[in-house]
């Protein structure tokens, strides 16, 4: 026998030779996929207008999350005719550059929401959320009207936005300090919000579910999915490419 | 090292280095002896029953 | 009485600081978790008070020391019995979930019974709590009898079954109070996930720990499938899970990685999930239980090897397939499509070793109801594992992608592989691990075989037709030059489908309910009153010598 084939034998033989061996075989895949992704710049270009998200727009993110909107909502426009002219300008890699995790979603059941904001009014979409049907009477869409009546926790904005920042998004000392602040002014038509706007531009401040006596995740749901696609401003400069 | 470099090397020296180990891999299935080798180890599962019964 | 005592005051400690986190939770859905974590460990506090024998204790004697010569079937029976649960559970959700999508109104107006929270519901208990069961329970069975050995660290074996257990129904449970990641096959949070890599750990502990005690010299090849299952998934259960959470006492955290990074990071993990949860855990079984059924060797060893180092190899590349025309970088697409197609070999490869090892006994394809389930599930691995690279090549996948397709795609594997193929190993252990001399009803099993295909077939082809069809209504241009339809038209227009579908899952969950009771009067010890389903008919006609004719020259 010869010694290569005695070095085999004992990896048959050998459950930790055997383990390491299938370990490594598995492991080359990812390394040499995946790591290039987090130390190459041309991954993600920066693209002006993209910014963290408002602290209402991630509370309203989470509650999009936490009712599992993805499973028939995918956030993400491929470059195709017929996409880019039924939801608007594909999706660039940096408009999810900030988003832990993302959203892109793997199934269309319902229309993707890639370039949903301002394109129904706040209205049509309180009345959507809380009975689909009335609005858009072929949908299979779950209503969701306790959305309305639940009071959105709003205390602890401080300490997301703080989780946000040690992974990367580049929240201000100032922005994180005032976060909890933030959520309130956004969805509040009396407050002052030159700081707010200032820290985040193209923030869009009203009371979002029709009822403005009350902070509901409503509000929250309906002001983040207002912004979703709103940030980067096709209209100028580069945009319009030839889709392929 | 700039990503242009690495991914040369991907696919230039590093798929020959995973081609050959791979290749390795199978033909070492092959190498002389190891059919009876195989033929026993295929069987192994069966030698509790006859013991058995 | 030491190690009792350092036990119950172990699990007292747990109840204490689980009652502590729950009180002082930042959200509702972490107090419940805390409270069923408290509860869990008051249960084990009270078996390890209960069930320590204090005679053996006062001579002396802490336990007395398991009989090495039998090998250590008690997690195994119970994984069987937890593998039937789940799976009932877990089809029945999928069933409701159908019918919500064909009917709204079953989503009850109620936040907990929305599609949105019932869907990862489903997916997590048929893959993690049938599936995960299934896999813990058969690699139990297999190490042992292909090592000839008992179980290693056998508190730990036990520890891996009821932590297991503990992991689905933290993560169950969070599901429907909307506490998740929203990584699709990887939803439960931060501290549900540290909970499942220490369980994982191990289990990875009591499975190398048995083979490194065999007295066989080779290890079996079933034995490389589950190491290499094992292994990866605790890498990428790891890897995929990184995440930071808001607060230490509360449910939500934040994904470690962001946007491209974090897509391609969740596919490596959810395509591989399927690469070696579903596929090389799911061919230690094949390996092990279809030569046993046959009572004939595999077809091929050195196939069998070749098959398992490619396998491994080129799975962990393709999990990009899932990212086509997205803002992926194009080359990993590209590297993604390459490997996928090229995977196809493969698992052919597999899927031939496994058929022809029966070769020679294709009779046994009429004759043995759970050959022909096993048979059945080669052939849906064959059919799954052929449409997967097809949908990966990218123009394939502009059209299939977002649509019910790739539904239809996954649970031809599902239903048809991984399924049909637990079942076969299901009716495989009942009888052995209970000690009858057979099941229940074999017709029984045939009744099983044919709703459970019947339920496929209207299932699979319900969804191609309506993933294609959407693919195909979307992107539908007219004479004008604008879109055809809207997409509320589309959504309409897949109504008989969803109900063809939901039917497909009704037969296939009335199938899993006749093994429920074939499974339950096996173990009770009945045999039912049928013909056999070996029938070779007796001719006394021809039952005689040839006379008068002259006898054919024999060879050579």
């Amino acid at each position: 026998m010869s010694g290569f084939a005695k070095h085999h034998k004992k990896l048959e033989r050998n459950v930790t030779l055997l383990g390491l061996a299938a370990f490594v075989t598995v492991a080359i895949g990812g390394i040499v996929e995946i790591a290039p992704l987090f130390w190459i710049d041309n991954t993600i270009e920066k693209v002006e207008g993209v910014r963290p998200y408002t602290p209402l727009e991630l509370a309203g993110r989470n509650i999009y999350i936490r009712e599992g909107c993805y499973s028939c909502h995918s956030q993400m426009v491929r470059p195709f005719r017929d996409e880019v002219e039924r939801y608007g300008h594909y999706s660039l890699a940096a408009e999810s550059m900030y988003d832990h995790p993302f959203q892109w979603g793997s199934k269309r059941t319902g229309p993707d929401l890639a370039r949903v904001g301002g394109r129904y009014s706040d209205e049509w979409h309180v009345q959507h959320l809380i009975d689909p049907r009335s609005v858009v009477p072929e949908s299979i869409m779950p209503p969701y009207a306790f959305l309305a009546e639940k009071d959105l926790k709003a205390g602890d904005m401080v300490k997301h936005l703080t989780a946000q920042r040690r992974v990367g998004v580049p929240y201000t000392e100032e922005a994180i300090a005032a976060a909890n602040d933030d959520l309130m002014a956004q969805a509040d038509p009396t407050a002052s919000t030159t700081d707010l706007e200032k820290r985040y531009p193209k923030a869009q401040v009203r009371d979002f579910d029709g009822d403005p006596d009350r902070l509901t995740e409503m509000d929250a749901l309906v002001a983040y999915l207002q912004m979703i696609g709103t940030l980067v401003d096709f209209e100028a400069g580069e945009a319009l490419e030839e889709p392929r | 090292m700039s990503y242009e470099a690495l991914r040369h090397f991907a696919d230039s020296w590093g798929l020959l280095f995973l081609g050959i180990i791979f290749l390795t891999m199978i033909g070492w299935t092959f190498r002389p002896g190891s059919g009876r080798k195989h033929e026993e180890a295929a069987h192994m599962i069966f030698e509790e029953d006859h013991e058995d019964g | 009485m030491d190690t009792l005592l350092l036990k119950a005051g172990g699990w007292l400690a747990i109840v204490f600081f689980a009652f502590i986190a729950m009180v002082l939770a930042a959200d509702a859905g972490f107090a419940v978790h805390m409270a069923i974590i408290a509860l869990a460990a008051g249960i084990a506090l009270w078996v390890t008070i209960n069930k320590a024998d204090y005679a053996a204790i006062g001579r002396g004697i802490l336990k007395a020391p398991a009989d090495p010569g039998i090998y250590d079937d008690d997690p195994i029976r119970w994984g069987v019995i937890a593998t039937i649960f789940w799976g009932i559970a877990g089809f029945l959700v999928g069933l409701i979930i159908a019918l919500q999508l064909a009917f709204p109104v079953l989503n009850l107006n109620f936040e907990y019974t929305t599609f949105g929270r019932l869907r990862p519901l489903h997916t997590s208990a048929v893959i993690f709590a049938f599936g995960g069961n299934a896999l813990i329970a058969t690699s139990y069975y297999v190490v042992q009898r292909t090592c000839r050995a008992r179980l290693a660290f056998p508190g730990l074996a036990r520890f891996v079954f009821w932590g297991y257990q503990l992991f689905i129904v933290l993560a169950a449970t969070g599901y429907l109070m909307g506490v998740t990641q929203s990584k699709e096959y990887a939803e439960p949070e931060w501290y549900v996930d540290l909970w499942l890599t220490i369980v994982w750990l191990c289990y990875a502990a009591v499975f190398i720990g048995t083979i490194v005690r065999r007295s066989e010299p080779h290890i079996y090849v079933a034995n490389w499938f589950y190491l290499s299952f094992i292994l990866t998934i605790a890498m990428l259960h790891v890897v995929n899970g990184l995440s930071m959470p808001v607060s230490l006492l509360g449910s939500k955290s934040y994904a470690a990685f962001a946007g491209v990074q974090d897509a391609l990071t969740q596919w490596w993990y959810g395509h591989n999930a399927v690469g070696f949860f579903l596929t090389a855990g799911f061919l230690a079984m094949m390996y092990y239980f279809v030569p046993k059924q046959a009572e004939r060797p595999v077809y091929s060893y050195r196939l069998s090897i070749i098959h398992f180092w490619s396998l491994i190899f080129l799975y962990i590349w393709a999990g990009p397939h899932h990212l086509h025309y997205t803002a992926l970088p194009d080359w990993a697409q590209t590297l993604g499509m390459v490997f996928s197609v090229v995977l196809w070999m493969p698992s052919w490869g597999g899927m031939i070793n496994g058929l022809m090892t029966l070769n020679g006994a294709w009779d046994k394809i009429r004759t043995d109801p759970i050959i022909r389930m096993m048979v059945l599930a080669l052939a849906f691995y064959g059919m799954s594992t052929f449409e997967g690279p097809m949908m990966s090549i990218k123009a394939v996948n502009s059209l299939s992608h977002y649509t019910d397709w790739t539904i239809g795609h996954v649970h031809s594997g599902a239903l048809g592989w991984n399924g049909m193929i637990t079942f076969a190993c299901l009716y495989y252990l009942v009888p052995r691990l209970w000690g009858k001399e057979r099941l229940y009803s074999l017709r029984m099993v045939n009744w099983h075989f044919w709703l459970a295909t019947l339920g496929i077939v209207l299932y699979a082809a319900s969804m191609w037709v309506a993933g294609i069809m959407q693919g195909l209504m979307w992107r539908e241009y007219g004479d004008d030059g604008y879109l055809v339809y809207a997409f509320s038209e589309v959504v309409s227009a897949m109504l008989p489908m969803y109900i063809i579908r939901a039917a497909g899952g009704l037969l296939y969950l009335a199938g899993a309910i006749v093994l429920v009771y074939n499974v339950w009067m096996t173990i009770a010890g009945k045999q039912r009153e049928e013909k056999p389903m070996t029938e070779t008919p007796y001719d006394e006609a021809a039952d005689k010598p040839i006379v008068g004719k002259p006898a054919i020259e024999p060879a050579e």
